[in-house]
């Protein structure tokens, strides 16, 4: 079954919060080898003029895929996630997400497009605090092979 | 966000120090699925085709491949070791265009080079572009950091 293209220029509502929390951070800053006191330390994180430790550059895609998930999984849509090629990736940081963050995502399907039998799915999710400061905006191009690729 | 340059590990390179041209240093990221397998559970990624290889070849893979995330990621290190505060890394994005094949045994290394491309005197922020690779191939394509280098409080 081929994307639904008249997703494109959907937004949806707002996520349910996200508690960004310190123990995760260390623990996604360790598995990646990110190795800045920043991500660990909570004196360290103050000294450098932070509230707490600050999360990794690419934290933002555990909470972005979250928020994807309302169109991938969305059966209307089309994504047959087994076909799903990851293409792109790009966050933009308007402040570091930070440990005690409580964090909602608005979702964009910016861009559904038919290419040479394949599928280019350009996804936006807005990232910001509860209170509306902006956090990251994430964008994502996935790839959905069509059935003869 | 203000940054303290004398904390201990948080050392943020002076802007008039910084030239187009400059490389980072080189890093090397030893990849195996055990690294794999933490990844998957503190992304909550957690495809079987970055753990289970009879999961992977049964979808056409040559073996268990890393997260484009986890390469991505990892390889971020390079430019927040060499910035000091992670924090000042204010874009960053890339093409996935390359698998990195993680053999149970042997495990696979990802090599990491990045070079400043641009100095933005007026807004103190600096681009770096990453070099990434496996095996001799390309596994992400124009990785770039945006780094902002503008002196605390501006």
């Amino acid at each position: 079954m081929p994307v639904n293209a008249s997703f494109e220029g959907r937004a949806y509502p707002p996520s349910p919060p996200y508690a960004v929390g310190r123990e995760h951070i260390r623990d996604f800053a360790h598995a990646l080898g990110a190795s800045s006191p920043l991500h660990s330390d909570v004196e360290a994180a103050r000294a450098a003029g932070y509230r707490d430790v600050i999360a990794p550059p690419t934290f933002a895609v555990v909470l972005a895929q979250r928020v994807e998930s309302q169109f991938i999984t969305d059966p209307e849509a089309g994504v047959d996630f087994t076909r799903v090629v990851h293409g792109e990736e790009k966050f933009v940081h308007h402040a570091p997400l930070t440990a005690g963050d409580e964090v909602v995502g608005v979702l964009h399907v910016d861009r559904v497009r038919e290419v040479a039998g394949n599928a280019m799915v350009s996804t936006r999710v807005e990232l910001s605090t509860v209170a509306g400061e902006p956090l990251t905006t994430v964008t994502s191009s996935l790839v959905v092979r069509g059935e003869d690729s | 966000m203000s940054a303290n340059p004398t904390t201990a590990g948080t050392t943020v390179p002076s802007l008039a120090d910084v030239a187009v041209g400059d490389e980072l240093p080189a890093r090397g990221i030893a990849v195996d699925r055990a690294r794999l397998v933490h990844y998957a559970g503190a992304s909550g990624d957690r495809n079987p085709i970055h753990w289970d290889a009879d999961f992977a070849t049964g979808v056409g893979l040559p073996d268990v491949i890393a997260h484009g995330m986890f390469t991505m990621g990892a390889a971020a290190e390079c430019v927040g070791a060499w910035c000091g505060d992670p924090g000042r890394i204010v874009q960053y994005g890339t093409k996935f265009v390359g698998m990195v094949v993680v053999p149970r045994e042997e495990g696979a290394t990802v090599h990491v080079t990045g070079k400043v491309t641009k100095v933005d005197e007026a807004s103190g922020q600096v681009t770096v572009e990453l070099t990434v690779t496996c095996e001799g191939r390309k596994v992400l394509g124009r990785a770039l950091a945006v780094v902002d280098l503008a002196p605390a409080g501006e």
